[in-house]
């Protein structure tokens, strides 16, 4: 295990010990002040590795995990890795401060919190750094299961239970859809490893599983992202406490989706496939979230829904940025390869202003109580350092200058230019359709960030609607991280080119290795298109946010059940009272019933077989002669069992089955079967006994008269059987394939001392089914005992219980 | 004379099965007791008959049946008795228990 193995698998260990410094510190020091130690350690390895993994020196370590099957913990960690790794431990140190003054350490399990938050850390580190593909499955579900966990981490709550439930079933049907889609890619490949997956990328695209793995891998990225129409969870998952909100639903977990995307791009990139799902999905992705924004009161689901906007916007630069794979190296490349520089460039400046705002909107549940814009108001004087920051994260996710998401969304627009005038993957109307789609979601946008900044902090001040009475400032502890967050924010759009050159250039690099040169951010690239649309944005979004009242009533002619939570939970409903009312129809509780299924069941597929496989051969050469007595004892056979399916008096009924099995036993001395024909007599006559015994105590037989159905059915049923025995056994009669080892047991007198073969078979050649024999007829006894003695005792317990 | 012996069996069969579906318990014991009928014929008649004399060695006898198809059923008679016998009991403890001997209406309790 290399240093940067225990890096990578320090939240691990980390969880194992948390609960044993919460038994012990917790009553005096918050456990949350040993957890940060681990993130900031984590963030100041990888920092280390920022002037390696920048001159393009990417590391490779393995640590054998199964090596039979060659499914090692590799770790490869180039620009791409590095950067959301930085994201995460980063991210990861200031949530966990800002969890120490938001959770209370008396009133939370913390312990729980804090496993399930390293849990999450450890996956996400391990996932963005892992090259074997089934470890970045397994992690990948690790993040799922550990989300799980922290959103229903109030799980008295019921609707913390359906968050979490509703985002566990949506990202896992997406993690298996990914199973599934890397377990292709290795049938091409004959390769677990990323690299030599991208080494070996003309064989992915020449194969023709290369559609099927694209789609599933999609899926998984789509359903990890909150894509549409994935994106139903993200909202429901905003019960969960809001350090994790901020840590996984906006910064991290969502983005894993992102990042496979990204992984993934020098492998589908350059196909139309590919260019068209992911600017497609991710611009209607843009568009949806930006609208449905703007009807949310609650500040959470308002930010969920600008999340999945935003990660739509990332998601469709990606998608324009991948054409940059149709092409060779040279000016049209490093075009498009543009677009890829846009969308990791806005997604770490997503990170970091939707993680001030989701702690602005904790701080300003934890200090009023309410979520509600409705309620909020004029906080502006109460909470000024909040607002700041508010200001801050706002003004940057509406795209205005100087806050870095003022570049991202300018590069944005380039990017979407650039899909416009996409030329080699034909579709026109839909190319031409999503720069203006894109344009109209940044208005959008733009309203719900005024929204979020003016509803909470201006207007008046309303006490009496607040939960809490003294409303003040947070506590400095829980300010800190929104602060840090804020000053980067602030200080990526005035020295933008220091992260482009240490971080996000070796990421570009690590998706186009063979760019010619590498990016610049400039702020002011003069009076481009760009410009104008981003003017239009705020001119178009100033005016219709002052006029929102009077349109906004238009949402609500839309009808209420027209969304798609309204489709996931109706088809949730309806699938499980489908599968009620079907396996109500055919469990029926009827012992009949589920005869009538395994006897048709295994009699037709006999029958099938022996129709299909043309074995119905007859061969009567070689039968035994037949006498009139022979045949005069079967037909009596057949009256006999005949008899007991039509008599309605129990005593015929025994009488005619004894009369089958005395028939049987002449049967067994027509045949030369001595022994036979003794035990058969005698089990014959004890049965008869017993049977003659039982029916004393059993209510007489039928004098109910069935149904004609019911009568049909059985025949039906009955015929089948008997025919296929018949048929069956006919065949293989007609067969021997090999003679019989029965001389081998006419040597019974020398080997075993017996002249009667059958009985030296029993207790010598064979004697091991005799005593299981025996011993079947011990069980059977004292079953019958146990059944008969223990009834008075069961019987008088249970009448005593009733009364 | 197979041919014969199995379709015997495979109206004991018929008749067995018949008498399973129906809906009394004395009547469902009495298939079973059938079928083991027809199962042993066809165990018998897989291994020819009427060839030769008893398996019982004697000098003067060349050509004997065949010994193990006949240490097969002897085996299953008994065990088809010891069954036989349970199942009688068992039909008799659930009649006195339940009041009834009709299937149908031996259903449990709605919820379990």
């Amino acid at each position: 295990m290399s240093f940067l193995h225990f890096t990578i698998l320090l939240p691990f260990i980390a969880a194992i010990v948390v609960p044993f410094i919460y038994r012990s510190f917790n009553h005096k020091i918050h456990t949350g002040w040993f957890v940060v130690l681990v993130p900031v350690f984590i963030f100041i390895n990888l920092l280390l590795q920022i002037p390696s993994i920048s001159n393009g020196e990417n590391i490779l370590i393995s640590m054998p995990w199964i090596p039979s099957l060659e499914i090692n913990f590799d770790i490869y960690m180039d620009g791409l890795a590095l950067m959301f790794g930085l994201i995460i431990s980063g991210i990861g140190a200031l949530v966990v401060i800002y969890s120490i003054f938001y959770m209370d350490k008396n009133r939370e399990a913390l312990h729980n919190f804090y496993i399930y938050l390293l849990l999450f850390m450890g996956a996400m580190l391990g996932l963005v750094s892992s090259d074997n593909v089934f470890v970045l499955y397994t992690l990948w579900e690790l993040t799922s299961v550990s989300s799980f966990l922290l959103i229903a981490y109030w799980y008295e709550r019921k609707k913390s239970r359906e968050g979490a439930l509703k985002a566990m079933i949506i990202t896992v049907f997406g993690g298996l859809a990914m199973l599934a889609g890397l377990i292709l890619l290795v049938m091409i490949t004959d390769t677990y490893s990323l690299r030599e997956m991208i080494a070996n990328v003309d064989l992915i695209q020449e194969s023709a599983l290369f559609i099927p793995a694209l789609l599933l891998i999609l899926l998984g990225a789509f359903t990890k992202s909150a894509q549409f129409p994935f994106s139903i969870w993200l909202p429901d998952a905003m019960e969960a406490p809001t350090p994790v909100s901020a840590y996984l639903h906006s910064a991290t977990m969502v983005k894993a989706g992102i990042y496979l995307v990204a992984r993934m791009t020098p492998i589908f990139g350059g196909s139309a496939t590919w260019f068209w799902l992911v600017v497609g999905i991710g611009v209607i992705t843009l568009f949806y979230g930006s609208v449905r924004a703007i009807r949310q009161t609650d500040l959470k689901a308002l930010l969920a829904f600008s999340t999945i906007s935003q990660l739509g916007l990332i998601m469709s630069l990606l998608g324009v940025g991948s054409a940059a794979f149709y092409f060779n190296p040279g000016e049209s490349q490093q075009l498009y390869a543009f677009a890829l520089f846009a969308a990791i460039f806005h997604l770490f400046n997503h990170s970091t202003f939707k993680g001030a705002l989701f702690m602005v909107v904790g701080i300003i549940d934890h200090e009023t109580g309410t979520r509600d814009i409705r309620r909020l108001g004029g906080l502006l004087s109460i909470m000024p350092i909040t607002f700041t920051i508010a200001l801050i994260g706002s003004l940057s996710m509406a795209g205005l200058p100087p806050f870095n998401g003022f570049l991202s969304k300018e590069m944005f627009f380039t990017g979407m230019l650039q899909a416009s005038e996409v030329d080699m993957f034909s579709l026109e109307w839909l190319a031409n359709g999503c720069p203006i789609l894109a344009w109209i979601a940044s208005i959008f946008t733009f309203i719900y960030c005024m929204i979020l900044l003016v509803r909470p902090f201006l207007g008046t001040f309303k006490p009496d609607r607040l939960p809490k009475e003294k409303v003040h400032e947070a506590p400095i502890g829980m300010l800190i991280p929104p602060i840090i967050l804020g000053s980067l924010v602030v200080l990526i759009f005035f020295f933008p080119n220091i992260l482009g050159q240490y971080i996000l250039n070796p990421a570009i690099a690590s998706i186009v290795p063979d760019l010619e040169k590498p990016f610049k951010i400039t702020a002011w690239h003069g009076f481009g298109p760009e410009l104008y649309m981003t003017i239009g944005v705020i001119v178009l979004g100033l005016l219709l946010f002052v006029s929102i009242k009077k349109w906004n009533i238009a949402f609500r002619v839309l009808p209420e059940n027209l969304n798609l939570n309204y489709l996931y939970s109706s088809s949730l409903e309806n699938m499980e009272k489908r599968s009620v009312s079907f396996t109500n129809r055919y469990m029926t509780g009827s012992i009949r019933h589920y005869l009538i299924y395994i006897f048709v069941f295994v009699f037709s597929v006999l029958a099938l077989a022996l129709i299909t496989l043309n074995a119905i051969d007859f061969d009567f050469s070689n039968y035994a002669y037949v006498t009139i007595y022979d045949v005069g004892i079967l037909l009596a056979m057949i009256v006999a069992a005949l008899t007991t399916l039509f008599t309605r008096n129990r005593i015929t009924a025994i009488v005619s089955l004894g009369a089958v099995g005395y028939l049987v036993v002449m049967l067994f001395v027509i045949f030369r079967a001595p022994d036979l024909a003794l035990t058969q007599m005698v089990v014959e006559t004890a049965t008869t006994a017993l049977f003659l015994l039982c029916f004393y105590h059993l209510p007489k037989l039928g004098k109910k008269v069935e149904k004609v159905k019911f009568k049909l059915t059985n025949l039906i049923v009955s015929i089948l059987v008997g025919v296929t025995v018949t048929i069956l056994t006919l065949v293989a009669t007609g067969h021997k394939l090999f003679t019989p080892i029965t001389e081998f047991f006419e040597n019974a007198y020398e080997l075993a001392g017996a002249k009667n073969i059958v009985n030296a078979i029993l207790v010598d050649f064979r004697g091991f089914d005799t005593m299981l024999e025996i011993a079947v007829l011990f069980i059977a006894g004292i079953g019958v005992y146990t059944l008969i003695k223990l009834r008075s005792k069961g019987s008088d317990t249970d009448e005593a219980e009733t009364e | 004379m197979e041919y014969i012996i199995l379709i015997l069996a495979g109206i004991l069969f018929a008749t067995a099965i018949y008498n399973i579906l129906q809906k009394q318990l004395l009547r469902i014991i009495i298939g079973t007791v059938l079928l083991s009928h027809g199962a042993h014929l066809v165990i018998l008649t897989m291994g020819k008959l009427k060839r030769g004399q008893p398996p019982i060695l004697d000098d003067s006898v060349i050509t004997y049946t065949d010994p193990l198809p006949q240490a097969l059923i002897l085996t299953s008679i008994v065990i088809s008795f010891g069954i036989t016998s349970l199942l009688l009991v068992l039909a008799y403890r659930t009649a006195k228990e339940n009041n009834t001997d009709n299937m149908e209406e031996m259903r449990g309790e709605a919820n379990e």
